[in-house]
C-alpha cells in the first residue's frame, strides 16, 4: 500500500526525521491560510501516489499567499501526468504548503530489504533530486548499500560509513545519525517494504531536510498496522483492483484483450506468458486464490468480464486445494446471471477434475474447453480474434 | 534416498485444528506420511482421527519422536510456530502459510542463523517424495517415483511442470516448493547441493520467478558445482515493471531480476531453459534421456 507525501512526511517526523515546515489542503482557501501559516516563499505540491510530479507541473514555487491560492485553484482537480501515471494521469484532490528552504546540495537515502541477505538494507548516493534507477543505470558505484541486523538495527559505525561513502562532510555525521536510525526504525515499525527520501537536502545554514518523502507498505502486515491502513486513498487505486480486493482476490489491470482467471501468482504469471507467445495480451493478472469459494469466483469472473476491452476470457485452473468443481460452479453460476458475450475457454486439472468438467458440460453453456495450458492458449487467442 | 523427507520421516502438524490444518493432514495420511503428532495451544490431550494432540512442539517431540513439522497456523501466529519447532530441535520444518509479514520473516531468519533445523517456505506447497511422503498441499496423485529432483518458488505452477513430468513417464525423486515470499527457508542453491549429491536424482527442474536475484546467485552456483543436467523456467516474461503480481517476491524494480536478465544467467551457466510453461517436461525429457 502506498500514502501520500504529507502522510509519510508526518509519519517520519514522529520518528525524529527534520521535515520542512507544512500544511496539506484541499482548497484554494485552505491553500492560501496554509501559506500564511508556513510562510513564504513556499512551495506548492501536488499530492497524488506517483514519482515526477516536478516535470509533469505538480510542483511550483509561489512568492506569495495569494500566488499559492492560484497555483492550488489550478492543481486541485486537474489531471497530472508524470512517467508513473500512465498516460491517463491522476487527478489531483490535495496540494501541501511547505516552507521553501535554501538547497546546498541534494542526496538520496532510502531503506528497503535487500532479498539476498534477508535484512533491511539503507540505500544512499551523493546525487538526490533525480531518478536513483537512472543513477543506478548510469554509475551504479555510486549507489551505497548498508545492510543491518535487525536484532540491533542501524548502529552508528555503519552511519558513519554512509556518511564518508557518499561524501557526506564530518560535521554533517552529527545530524545524519538521528535521521538515518528514525528512518530505519520507521521502516521496521511501521512493516515498510520502502522508504524513501529523494532529495535529502542541506540547506543553506548547515541544516538537513527530507524534502521528499515515500513510504510503501507490506500488504500482509496492515491487520496490524490498523492507524497506517486508514491511510489508504481509495481514490488512487484502479477500482477493478480495489473491487477485486474486497473478495480477497489478487487483481492486476493490464492493456491487452485476453482475460485470465487462474489459482496461484506462479501460474497466473505463466498464463500470460503463454497468451503472449501464441500472440495474444493479457487483459489481467488474477489469482483467485487456494480456498476461494463458489461466490469468489463469480466476483472473480465478474470483475474480468466487467472490462471493455476483453474479448475473450481463458480459465486455468490446477487444482490443489483449490477443487475444479467449486470453479466449475462459480463460472456457471456467473455466466448464467451476467452472460457471457465472449469466447471462454476452460482448462481444468487436478483436484475433482471429473466433477468440474461433467457441471461445465452439463450447463448448457458454451464453453471451449482445453487439456493443456498449450491448447487453451491457442484456442482463446483464436477465438478472442475470430 | 531423495532428500529432505522419506518414509521413515515423522511429521507434527501445528494448526492441526484449523479446517485447513485438517484437511491436509488427513490428505498427507492418507497418502501414506507419518503423522503422528498435532499441535494446537490449548488443545492438548484432544485427538484428530487418531492423532495426538499436544498443547507445545516440545512435548509433541518428548512423546512422539517427530522431527519435521509442517505450519497451518494463521499468519499472525506463523512466525511464532517457526521460532517454537526450531527451538524444539526438529531437523525440518515446512511452513505453509501465505502472507506472513515480510518483517516477520526478516527476524525469524536472522533468529535462525546457526541453528541445524533446515526452514522451507513460508508460502509454499510443501515437500514430497512420490511414494514415500508428501508433506503440504500438493495434489499427490499427479506425482511418481523416480529420479527428476524439482525445485520451484512457485506453487501451482510446479504442480502443472510435475504432471508434464509424470505425463511423460519421467518421475520425481523430491519436490521441494521453496515459496514464493522475499524472504524464505531454503533457497534454490541449497536444494540443489542437496540433489547434487544424492544418488536417486538424475537431473533437476528448477522453476524460478521474475523479482529478486536468487536465480541468478543459483546460476553461478550451477555453473561452478552442479554435476547434473539442469533445466530452468522462469515465470513472469510479460509481468509489467513496478507492478505486484501476487507473491511479494515477484517485484521487478528498475530493470533488475527481469526474466529476461535472469533467462540469460541461467542459459550462461549450461541450464537449458523451457521456452513455454508448457514444454518443461518436454525440456527435461530432451536434456535427461
Amino acid at each position: 500500500m502506498n500514502i501520500h507525501e504529507y502522510q509519510a512526511k508526518e509519519i517520519l517526523a514522529r520518528f525524529g526525521v527534520p521535515v520542512p515546515r507544512g500544511k496539506v489542503a484541499a482548497t484554494a482557501a485552505e491553500a492560501y491560510a496554509a501559506a500564511r501559516e508556513v510562510g513564504t516563499p513556499c512551495v506548492v505540491k501536488a499530492q497524488i501516489h506517483a514519482g515526477g510530479r516536478g516535470k509533469g507541473g505538480g510542483v511550483k514555487l509561489a512568492k506569495s499567499p495569494d500566488e499559492a491560492r492560484d497555483l492550488a485553484e489550478r492543481m486541485i482537480g486537474m489531471k497530472l501526468v508524470t512517467h508513473q501515471t500512465g498516460p491517463e494521469g491522476k487527478e489531483v484532490k490535495r496540494v501541501l504548503v511547505e516552507e521553501g528552504c535554501d538547497i546546498a546540495s541534494e542526496l538520496y537515502l532510502g531503506v528497503a530489504l535487500d532479498t539476498a541477505l534477508s535484512r533491511p538494507s539503507v540505500v544512499a548516493c551523493s546525487e538526490g533530486g533525480v531518478e536513483i534507477e537512472e543513477v543506478a543505470k548510469k554509475s551504479p558505484g555510486k549507489i551505497i548499500r548498508e545492510a543491518m541486523d535487525p536484532a540491533v538495527g542501524m548502529l552508528p559505525f555503519q552511519v558513519r560509513r554512509v556518511a564518508s561513502r557518499i561524501g557526506l562532510a564530518q560535521d554533517k555525521v552529527r545530524l545524519l545519525t538521528p535521521l538515518l536510525q528514525g528512518l530505519v526504525k520507521a521502516y521496521m515499525e511501521c512493516d515498510c517494504t520502502l522508504v524513501e527520501i529523494n532529495p535529502l537536502v542541506l540547506t543553506g545554514d548547515g541544516g538537513i531536510l527530507a524534502l521528499d518523502a515515500k513510504m510503501n507498505f507490506d500488504d500482509n502486515a496492515l491487520a496490524r498496522q490498523t492507524a497506517i491502513a486508514a491511510l489508504r486513498d481509495p481514490d488512487e487505486e484502479d477500482p477493478k483492483e480495489l473491487e477485486a480486493s474486497k473478495y480477497n482476490l489478487s487483481y492486476i489491470s493490464l492493456n491487452g484483450n485476453i482475460g485470465c482467471m487462474v489459482n496461484g501468482a506462479g501460474l497466473a504469471m505463466a498464463t500470460m506468458d503463454i497468451i503472449k507467445l501464441y500472440g495474444g495480451e493479457p487483459a489481467n493478472f488474477l489469482d483467485v486464490g487456494g480456498g476461494a469459494d463458489k461466490e469468489r469466483v463469480a466476483q472473480a469472473f465478474r470483475i474480468i468480464v466487467s472490462d471493455p476491452r476483453v474479448q475473450g476470457v481463458l480459465v486455468n485452473i490446477f487444482g490443489g486445494i483449490m477443487k475444479c468443481d467449486v470453479i466449475a460452479e462459480g463460472i456457471v453460476a456467473a455466466a448464467a446471471k451476467i452472460g457471457v458475450q465472449v469466447p471462454l475457454v476452460v482448462r481444468l486439472q487436478g483436484t475433482n477434475v471429473e466433477q468440474g468438467k461433467k457441471i461445465l458440460a452439463q450447463s448448457n453453456l458454451s464453453i471451449i474447453t482445453a487439456d493443456t495450458m498449450a491448447e487453451a492458449a491457442e484456442k482463446v487467442v483464436a477465438a478472442a480474434k475470430a | 534416498m531423495a532428500i529432505l523427507i522419506d518414509k521413515s520421516t515423522r511429521v507434527v502438524t501445528q494448526g492441526i485444528t484449523g479446517a485447513t490444518g485438517q484437511f491436509h493432514t488427513r490428505a498427507c495420511k492418507e497418502y501414506g506420511t507419518q503423522m503422528v503428532a498435532g499441535v494446537t495451544p490449548g488443545k492438548g490431550g484432544t485427538s484428530f482421527e487418531g492423532i495426538p494432540i499436544f498443547n507445545s512442539v516440545e512435548e509433541a517431540v518428548a512423546a512422539t519422536g517427530a522431527n519435521t513439522s509442517v505450519i497451518y497456523v494463521p499468519p499472525p501466529f506463523a512466525a511464532d510456530a517457526i521460532f517454537e519447532a526450531v527451538d524444539a530441535g526438529l531437523d525440518l520444518v515446512i511452513c505453509i502459510t501465505e502472507g506472513i509479514p515480510v518483517m516477520d520473516m526478516v527476524r525469524v531468519k536472522r533468529a535462525i542463523e546457526g541453528r541445524s533445523t533446515r526452514l522451507v517456505g513460508p508460502n509454499c506447497p510443501g515437500v514430497i517424495t512420490p511414494g514415500q511422503s508428501k508433506i503440504g498441499i500438493m495434489p499427490g496423485h499427479i506425482h511418481r517415483p523416480g529420479a527428476v529432483g524439482v525445485v520451484s518458488r512457485s506453487g501451482t505452477l510446479t504442480y502443472e511442470a510435475v504432471d508434464q513430468l509424470t505425463r511423460l513417464g519421467m518421475g520425481q525423486s523430491t519436490c521441494v516448493g521453496i515459496g514464493g515470499d522475499p524472504v524464505r527457508g531454503m533457497g534454490f542453491i541449497d536444494v540443489l547441493e542437496l540433489f547434487n549429491d544424492d544418488p536417486d536424482t538424475r537431473g533437476v527442474v528448477m522453476i524460478g520467478e521474475i523479482g529478486g536475484s536468487s536465480e541468478e546467485e543459483a546460476a553461478r552456483w550451477i555453473q561452478a558445482n552442479m554435476k547434473k543436467p539442469v533445466v530452468g523456467f522462469i515465470v513472469g516474461q510479460t509481468a509489467p515493471s513496478g507492478k505486484r503480481m501476487g507473491h511479494a517476491g515477484a517485484i521487478i524494480a528498475g530493470g533488475k531480476g527481469t526474466a529476461k536478465d535472469k533467462i540469460e544467467a541461467l542459459k550462461a551457466a549450461g541450464v537449458r531453459v523451457a521456452p513455454s510453461p508448457a514444454l518443461i517436461g518436454q525440456t527435461a525429457q530432451e536434456v535427461m534421456k
